[in-house]
């Protein structure tokens, strides 16, 4: 029960130690009387403050037939989710799948994220995680066979009631019925159904009888995110809770030699300071004193062999690098010789750099660590590799080690760490601290923490015949690997390369005959990691502005250059007409105006994007994005909407705004201002079109990210005819 | 002590008045829905009002709240009746949500003061508010949405 002992626990500290006499007090009662009246006071359900809810409803009669749903006499059905909520809207769409085999009440429905065990874990990744763009399509079977199996039980328990066959009964609403007098709720059932076997086999439902898969169907979880009760992992508060800020290296790799607390130590609020793996944590009562103290910390670190490190210095080994070959990642026939043989070709060298995450929460984490238990709250994507690392610290067996996840402010693949970093440092501050703590990172902590998207080089070369047809390709990629040395090196499948490095170009889908991709793995001491979109996020932008420049060189235009490269690619074309035709790509737009495409394929979806862009007094302004999105078969499209939404601006903003630099070793970014996010003002107009179709699921987390630095790169370029081969844009640096 | 009222309750607390008002209303009175982003008034995400004006809270010492009303996310409504949160239930708004309490109280002085907001407008009010989901054409959907409802009459 994630939410039973931290309600306990903060109903029983009524204003503890603060002087305050309301605040809790009435927070609680607030809970308190939404989750007793179901949310029914405005006339619809309340899910998720389920936390309460739930606690009570396991105290109550109820029926679980599998890991993934409980449902109680009270009618509620209670959907456990194994994957976590950071804004993709998996605790809608996993419900959807579960109840549309159900027969559920929609309106009954609610959430709950799943405790940390192996039957939760991800189908095709043997842990339990959220990434890879993977919940629905993973969870698909997984959740409409949990709702089957619990309607064939349900049914069974009311044909027994009635003595009939259970084939002459049919579900519906979360109730079954026979003839046309018979009803029974799901609620009446519970008790029996709960004493019946499963069924060792059910039958799935045609799709053509879905009720609410394919729906726009609203988001379960909006109601708590409109009111402030929605609990991230920041927001946890147990009884005698600490928290916990912590001097952290200012260079990757720095050792901490010695530190000077005597200002801080008699700081306010201060209970303890203690050196950490981490650094140097300061434990005090509040948030803010143990950042004052921690400010007043003098440390002396031993900045270690990247005291001289510099990005600047680094891309300009990465060029050096790509002059030569590397390790093959795809060789179709000689593009060596074609290229030699060209009519015309172009070489290119396209620069992105590293990236902060930079989710909106920034990280933090609670821990109780007891003798012989130790609980953990936090926003994880990765609940196995936490659990595991923090029982390693802890010094407790797994089982005896519970990770609850909270909703998450953001992921974007941060809070999926190999190492848990945020989550073993809290159970080594737990250890010291002597009491629950919270370790709460400030936003220049998280910017500074490292685990970025690496930066990345890629040099093309490319060149078109006489009649401007594509003959050849060669590209080589320079970049730090995410998988090598950390536990996930097996994803990399025995391959002398990270296939993260090179996805993207490494199924370059265009018709060109002689096609080369290369290699280069940099070994740089700058933690990096997954970030929304992967290797994507970098090889899309390449490789879209250079076939734009390769249509250039062919005297074509960029939509119709792709066409004719895509002609045996019936989804990219799909995707590729469908932004093309929705843009007006025809139309002509006014001065000062162009327009870009990109197309891609990523985690099993494809995608397209048309940018609308401006450029005035040297000011990029994008105006209009049209996205097309083909997903195969999909469970919700109004989350795809969000989600191509969101990608596209998450994407926007790298291409406009996002760079992390490193000077003398240390990083010369802190905060919003020095890595800015794209604001409502910059905001485009952004259209999604949906391919319909019936082909296998595909991703729609990240796919809409990939599109949009080549497609505004690409539209810049219509507008001012300069090149743009460095991320983010920057109308100086145009070639 | 430090005297104020927050969201129509008078609360009176023994706490360092430099504090920050958004710890004092997070820690102390444990009023979550006021999410930390930046600690520099970058982000928008601690966005209250005191005495009906948006306040970045994290920059805010507690004792600007001193003897005024400080409004949260808690307080915009208790059953979520306010057109604000209707609306953007209606657009389906929030992706992780974790930004959303500083959009819906800045977006709420915006409808006071300009209750037929243009984008522009929306655009002024709006702006120093971050979202890293990309919600913004909902929230402008949202907004324009709520509007009319008010508009309409009804919504109150």
């Amino acid at each position: 029960m994630i939410g039973r002992k931290m309600m306990g626990e903060n109903m029983s500290r009524p204003g503890a130690g603060t002087g305050a006499n309301t605040g809790i007090e009435r927070r609680n009662f607030l809970k308190f009387s939404v989750a007793a009246s179901g949310g029914l006071l405005i006339g619809f359900r309340f899910p998720g403050i389920s936390m309460l809810a739930s606690a009570q409803q396991a105290l109550a009669t109820a029926f679980m037939p599998n890991a993934f749903v409980r449902i109680g006499t009270d009618e509620r059905v209670t959907v456990i989710v194994n994957h976590s909520e950071m804004g993709q809207g998996v605790y809608t769409s996993l419900p959807m799948l579960l109840a549309e085999e159900l027969d559920a009440d929609w309106t009954k429905v609610g959430f709950e994220p799943a405790p940390v065990d192996p039957k939760y874990n991800h189908p095709a990744f043997g842990m339990q995680m959220t990434g890879g763009s993977s919940s629905v399509w993973s969870g698909l079977e997984q959740f409409r066979q949990a709702g089957a199996a619990a309607r064939a039980m349900l049914v069974a328990a009311a044909a027994q009631q009635w003595n009939v066959d259970a084939t002459s009964c049919r579900a519906e609403s979360g109730a079954v019925f026979h003839g046309s007098n018979d009803k029974l709720t799901y609620g009446q059932l519970v008790g029996a159904a709960a004493k019946l076997t499963p069924p060792a086999h059910v039958q799935l439902k045609d799709p053509k009888t879905f009720k609410l898969i394919g729906k726009p169907i609203k988001r379960l979880d909006t109601p708590e995110k409109l009111n402030g009760k929605a609990v991230f992992g920041i927001d946890v508060k147990l009884l005698g809770m600490l928290t916990a800020v912590i001097a952290r290296p200012p260079i990757f790799g720095a050792k901490m030699k010695s530190f000077d607390d005597s200002r801080a130590r008699s700081m306010p609020g201060v209970r303890k300071i203690v050196a950490v793996p981490a650094g140097v944590a300061v434990i005090a009562d509040s948030f803010w004193q143990a950042k004052m103290a921690r400010d007043a910390l003098r440390v002396e670190w031993d900045e270690g062999s990247m005291a001289s490190f510099s990005t600047a210095q680094m891309m300009q080994d990465f060029r050096e690098r790509a002059k030569s070959p590397g390790t093959s990642v795809r060789k179709d026939g000689d593009a060596a010789a074609a290229l030699s043989n060209a009519a015309k070709k172009i070489e290119a060298v396209y620069e992105a750099p590293y990236l902060s995450h930079l989710m909106m929460e920034p990280l933090n984490c609670v821990v109780d660590l007891r003798a012989d238990s130790c609980e953990v709250w936090t926003g994880s994507q990765f609940q196995t590799v936490d659990r595991a690392n923090a029982a390693k610290v802890a010094g407790l067996p797994n089982e005896k080690v519970q990770l609850h996840t909270t909703f998450l402010g953001g992921g974007f693949g941060r809070r999926a760490n190999p190492q848990s970093d945020f989550v073993v440092e809290a159970v080594h501050v737990a250890k010291a601290a002597g009491a629950p703590v919270k370790v709460i990172w400030t936003r220049e902590d998280d910017m500074a923490g490292g685990w970025y998207r690496p930066a990345f080089l890629h040099a093309i070369e490319g060149g078109v015949d006489a009649s401007g047809n594509a003959i050849g390709w060669r590209s080589r990629s320079v970049g730090q690997s995410i998988m090598t040395g950390t536990p996930f090196a097996a994803m990399m499948q025995g391959k002398d390369y990270d296939p993260a490095s090179v996805e993207g170009i490494d199924d370059l889908p265009y018709a060109i005959p002689n096609v080369t991709v290369e290699s280069h793995q940099a070994e740089v001491n700058v933690p990096v990691q997954w970030l929304r979109s992967v290797g994507h996020s970098h090889t899309a932008f390449a490789v879209e502005c250079f076939v734009d420049e390769l249509a250039s060189l062919a005297q074509k235009d960029p939509y119709q250059f792709r066409r004719e490269l895509l002609l045996k690619q019936p989804r990219y074309l799909g995707v590729l007409d469908l932004a093309a035709q929705k843009a007006g790509w025809d139309k002509p737009l006014p001065n000062g105006m162009g327009r870009g495409i990109a197309v891609h394929f990523a985690f099993g979806s494809y995608s397209a994007h048309v940018a609308e862009v401006s450029v005035t007094d040297g000011k990029i302004r994008v105006h209009r994005m049209v996205c097309a999105i083909d997903c195969g078969q999909y469970v919700n499209p109004g989350i795809i909407a969000a989600q191509t939404e969101g990608g596209a601006i998450f994407g926007a903003s790298a291409a406009l705004f996002q760079e992390l630099t490193f000077e003398n070793g240390r990083l010369q970014q802190t905060n919003f201002h020095t890595f800015p996010v794209m604001r409502m003002n910059e905001c485009p107009q952004i259209e999604t079109y949906i391919v319909e179709n019936n082909e296998k699921p595909g991703g729609i987390g990240e796919p809409g990210v990939p599109c949009a630095a080549p497609a505004i790169a690409n539209a810049v370029f219509a507008v001012t005819g300069k090149r743009i081969r460095r991320l983010p844009i920057r109308l100086t640096e145009a070639v | 002590m430090l005297g104020f009222s927050v969201n129509g309750k008078r609360v009176d607390l023994d706490v360092d008045p430099s504090t920050p008002l958004l710890w004092v209303i997070r820690e102390h009175l444990g009023l979550t829905g006021t999410k930390y982003g930046c600690g520099m008034a970058q982000c928008g995400a601690c966005t209250v009002h005191i005495n009906g004006e948006a306040v970045r809270s994290c920059v805010a010492p507690a004792s600007r709240a001193s003897g005024k009303a400080v409004t949260t996310i808690e307080g915009l409504s208790p059953d979520l009746s306010n057109p604000l949160q209707r609306a953007w239930l209606e657009e389906d708004v929030p992706q992780c949500g974790y930004c959303q309490s500083g959009q819906l109280m800045s977006a709420a002085v915006l409808l006071r003061e300009k209750p037929s907001p243009t984008d522009d407008d929306i655009d002024e009010a709006m702006t120093g508010n971050i979202c890293r989901c990309g919600t913004y054409p909902r929230i402008r959907r949202a907004i324009h949405r709520a509007a009319e409802m008010v508009a309409k009459g009804g919504a109150q």
